[in-house]
C-alpha cells in the first residue's frame, strides 16, 4: 500500500515507571501526589490509565514527557532515563494546544520546520496526515474556525508527524459531546490498530478505557499508586455495541469500578467530601451496568 | 461598495451623526428665539451662587454647526491650517513609532528574562504613574529644541502602555504552547519567533490601539503648553493644538471647534488605520 512508503519506519518504545513518587511544595507545606509508583507502557501496546479526577494522572504524564522531574524513582525510555522534553515522546494535553495563530498546515508541519527537516518526504507525510485525519478542506483554516472534534485530529497529526516512539494522550476527549467521543473513540482506535505505536492514554471514563486499551491500568486515589492491570483481550477491531453486549467486557468494567469504588470508600472513611460525591457517583454507574 | 451601502451598521452611523448635528443646530440657535427675560429667573439663582450675572452656560452659546462649517470653509484654503495638521500627524506618528520600536522588544524582554524584569521593571513602574504632561517643563528643559521636546513626550504616552501590554501579553501565553514547542524539538529562537511573538501580536496591537488615543490627547495639550513649537514656521508650524491655541486667543468660537472636530477625525483617522493593521497582522482572531 501506498501507506507504508510515506508512513516512516519507526520503533516503538517502552516507558517504564519504577518507584516514582512526586510531591509539591515547600516542607511543611508538602503535598504527596504520586507515591512510589511502578508501571510499564509496554513496547507496540495502547495502554489505558484510569482513576479518579485529581489522584495525580496528568502529574505522571508531565513525569514521562520530561517536563518535570521526580522527586524518587526513575522513569525511562527503553533503559534511558529521561532528563527532558523530546519528541520520542509527545503529548497531547487535557485542552488543545494547536497554536491559535497557525493554520492546521502549518501546525501539522510545525516539528518538522523547528528542526529544519522540511523535506520532501516531510511534506508528502503531512499531507498524509492531513487525509488521515479527514481535514484537507480545513487546511487553512485556523484552530477557532475547527470543531473540538477536529482540533483533537489535527493535533494528533501534529504529533504523529514526528514519529514519536510513544504518543502520550492526557484525557484527550474530555469536553466533547458524546456522539463526538464516540466516534473520536472509533477513529483513534482505527488509527492505533492501523500503525500500532506504543500509546498512553489517561481518562476518568471506563467505558473509554475498556473500548480503546490493550491493558488497563487503575489508579489509587492521591497520592496515587498502580492498584491494578488488567488485561482487555476483546477482539479488534472493536465495535460500540460491544461495550454493551459483550459479557468481558462488562467484567472488565465491573472489575474496574469496585476497584474505583474500594478507593472512593477508603478516602471517604477519612472524612473527604471530594471522595464522598465520588462514591455518590460510582455506585450511581455501578447500579446501571 | 454596493455592499457597503447595504450595510446597516453604516446607515446607523450615518443617521447617528446626522441626529446629533441637527440637534446641535437647533440648540445653538435656540438664542434666536428664546427671550432673555426668559432666563432672568435663573440669572439671579446662579448671581445668588456667586456666578458672574450676565454669564450662564447653555448651548446657546456654542456656535452653530452651520457657523462652523462657514468657519471651516474659510480655512480649507488656508496652507496653515493644513500645516496644522501635518504637524500634530508627524508628532503623533515620530513618538508613536518610537514607543513601538523601543517598547515592543523592551517588554519582550521584561516578559522572557528574569535578570531584565529585576532589572528593568521597578524603575519602570515608579516612572510609568508620572503622567507625560508632567514630563513637559523638564523636557522643554532637557531637549534642544520644543520638537524633540514635544516628540519626546508623545513618546511616553504610548510607551508605558505598549510595554505593559506587551509584558502582559507575553506572560499570560499558556504554558502549553511552549510545552508543545519544546517537545517537538524548537530552539530558543525559534520559540521565540513562532510562539513568544505571535502570541504576544494581539496584546501588541491592543497595546497600540490605545496608546494612540494617548498619543493624541498629550500631543495636542503639549502643542498648547508649549506654545506650539514656534522654533519652526512660527505661528504655521503649532500643530492642532496650537490652532486651537490661536483661535482662541483670537477669539474665534467657531475656529475653535473646527480644530477640535479635526483633532477628532484625526484621531479617528490613526485608530482606523491602526485596526486594519492590527486585523492584518492577527488573522486568526477574527477568524472565530
Ligand atoms: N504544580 C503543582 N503544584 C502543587 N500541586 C499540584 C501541582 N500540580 C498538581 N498538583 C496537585 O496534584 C493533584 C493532582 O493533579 P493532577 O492534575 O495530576 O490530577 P489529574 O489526575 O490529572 O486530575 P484530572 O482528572 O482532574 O485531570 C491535585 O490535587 C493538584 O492540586
Ligand atoms: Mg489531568
Amino acid at each position: 500500500m501506498a501507506e507504508s512508503k510515506i508512513t516512516p519506519k519507526v520503533i516503538p518504545g517502552e516507558l517504564a515507571v519504577q518507584g516514582v513518587s512526586k510531591s509539591y511544595g515547600a516542607i511543611h507545606f508538602r503535598k504527596e501526589v504520586v507515591h512510589d509508583c511502578s508501571f510499564t507502557i509496554e513496547r507496540a501496546k495502547l495502554t489505558v490509565m484510569v482513576g479518579p479526577s485529581g489522584c495525580g494522572k496528568s502529574t505522571l504524564i508531565r513525569l514521562l514527557a520530561g517536563f518535570e522531574q521526580p522527586s524518587a524513582g526513575t522513569v525511562t525510555l527503553d533503559g534511558a532515563p529521561i532528563t527532558g522534553p523530546d519528541r520520542d515522546r509527545l503529548v497531547l494535553f487535557q485542552e488543545t494546544a494547536l497554536f491559535p495563530w497557525m493554520t492546521t498546515w502549518d501546525n501539522i508541519l510545525y516539528g518538522p520546520r523547528a528542526r529544519g527537516q522540511l523535506t520532501k518526504e516531510a511534506l508528502e507525510f503531512g499531507e498524509f496526515l492531513l487525509v488521515k485525519v479527514g481535514l484537507q478542506d480545513f487546511r487553512d483554516k485556523y484552530p477557532g474556525q475547527l470543531s473540538g472534534g477536529m482540533q483533537r485530529r489535527a493535533e494528533l497529526a501534529r504529533a504523529m508527524i514526528n514519529n514519536p516512539k510513544v504518543m502520550i494522550l492526557d484525557e484527550p476527549f474530555r469536553g466533547l459531546d458524546a456522539m463526538t467521543k464516540e466516534l473520536m473513540w472509533e477513529y483513534y482506535s482505527r488509527l492505533y490498530e492501523e500503525n500500532r505505536r506504543t500509546n498512553f492514554f489517561v481518562t476518568t471514563d471506563i467505558d473509554e478505557a475498556v473500548f480503546l486499551a490493550d491493558r488497563v491500568l487503575v489508579m489509587s486515589n492521591i497520592p496515587t499508586q498502580v492498584r491494578a492491570v488488567i488485561d482487555v483481550d476483546l477482539p479488534r477491531p472493536r465495535k460500540l455495541s460491544d461495550l454493551v453486549e459483550s459479557d468481558r467486557a462488562n467484567d472488565i468494567k465491573k472489575q474496574a469500578l469496585s476497584i474505583l469504588h474500594a478507593e472512593a470508600m477508603r478516602s471517604f472513611s477519612r472524612g473527604s467530601k471530594a471522595a464522598a460525591d465520588f462514591v455518590e457517583a460510582y455506585l450511581k454507574r455501578a447500579s446501571r451496568a | 461598495m454596493k455592499k457597503m451601502l447595504s450595510n446597516p451598521a453604516l446607515w446607523r452611523g450615518v443617521v447617528s451623526i446626522a441626529v446629533f448635528l441637527v440637534l446641535w443646530e437647533i440648540g445653538a440657535r435656540s438664542k434666536q428665539w428664546m427671550a432673555p427675560e426668559f432666563f432672568a429667573p435663573f440669572k439671579e439663582f446662579l448671581g445668588a451662587m456667586g456666578f458672574k450675572k450676565d454669564y450662564l452656560p447653555w448651548i446657546g452659546a456654542v456656535p452653530a454647526p452651520s457657523a462652523v462649517l462657514d468657519s471651516w470653509t474659510a480655512v480649507f484654503v488656508d496652507a496653515s491650517y493644513w500645516q496644522s495638521w501635518y504637524m500634530s500627524f508627524f508628532r503623533v506618528m515620530s513618538g508613536f513609532i518610537a514607543a513601538m520600536l523601543i517598547g515592543i522588544p523592551f517588554g519582550l524582554s521584561l516578559a522572557m528574562s528574569r535578570v531584565a524584569h529585576g532589572i528593568g521593571f521597578p524603575v519602570f513602574e515608579v516612572l510609568r504613574p508620572i503622567p507625560p504632561l508632567a514630563w513637559v517643563p523638564a523636557s522643554i528643559i532637557f531637549w534642544p529644541t520644543q520638537e524633540t521636546a514635544i516628540a519626546f513626550i508623545t513618546f511616553l504616552g504610548a510607551f508605558y502602555t505598549i510595554v505593559i501590554n506587551v509584558l502582559g501579553g507575553a506572560r499570560s501565553i499558556d504554558v502549553r504552547y511552549f510545552q508543545a514547542a519544546r517537545s517537538m524539538g524548537s530552539s530558543r529562537w525559534d520559540i521565540f519567533r513562532r510562539v513568544i511573538l505571535p502570541g504576544t501580536l494581539p496584546s501588541i496591537v491592543v497595546g497600540s490601539a490605545v496608546g494612540m488615543g494617548i498619543t493624541w490627547e498629550v500631543v495636542v495639550a503639549a502643542e498648547m503648553i508649549s506654545g506650539g513649537g514656534s522654533q519652526i514656521g512660527g505661528t504655521r508650524g503649532g500643530g492642532l493644538g496650537f490652532f486651537i491655541w490661536l483661535s482662541y486667543v483670537g477669539g474665534s468660537y467657531e475656529q475653535i471647534v473646527v480644530g477640535m472636530i479635526s483633532i477628532g477625525i484625526a484621531g479617528f483617522v490613526s485608530s482606523e488605520l491602526l485596526r486594519w493593521g492590527g486585523r492584518y497582522a492577527t488573522p486568526w482572531l477574527k477568524a472565530r
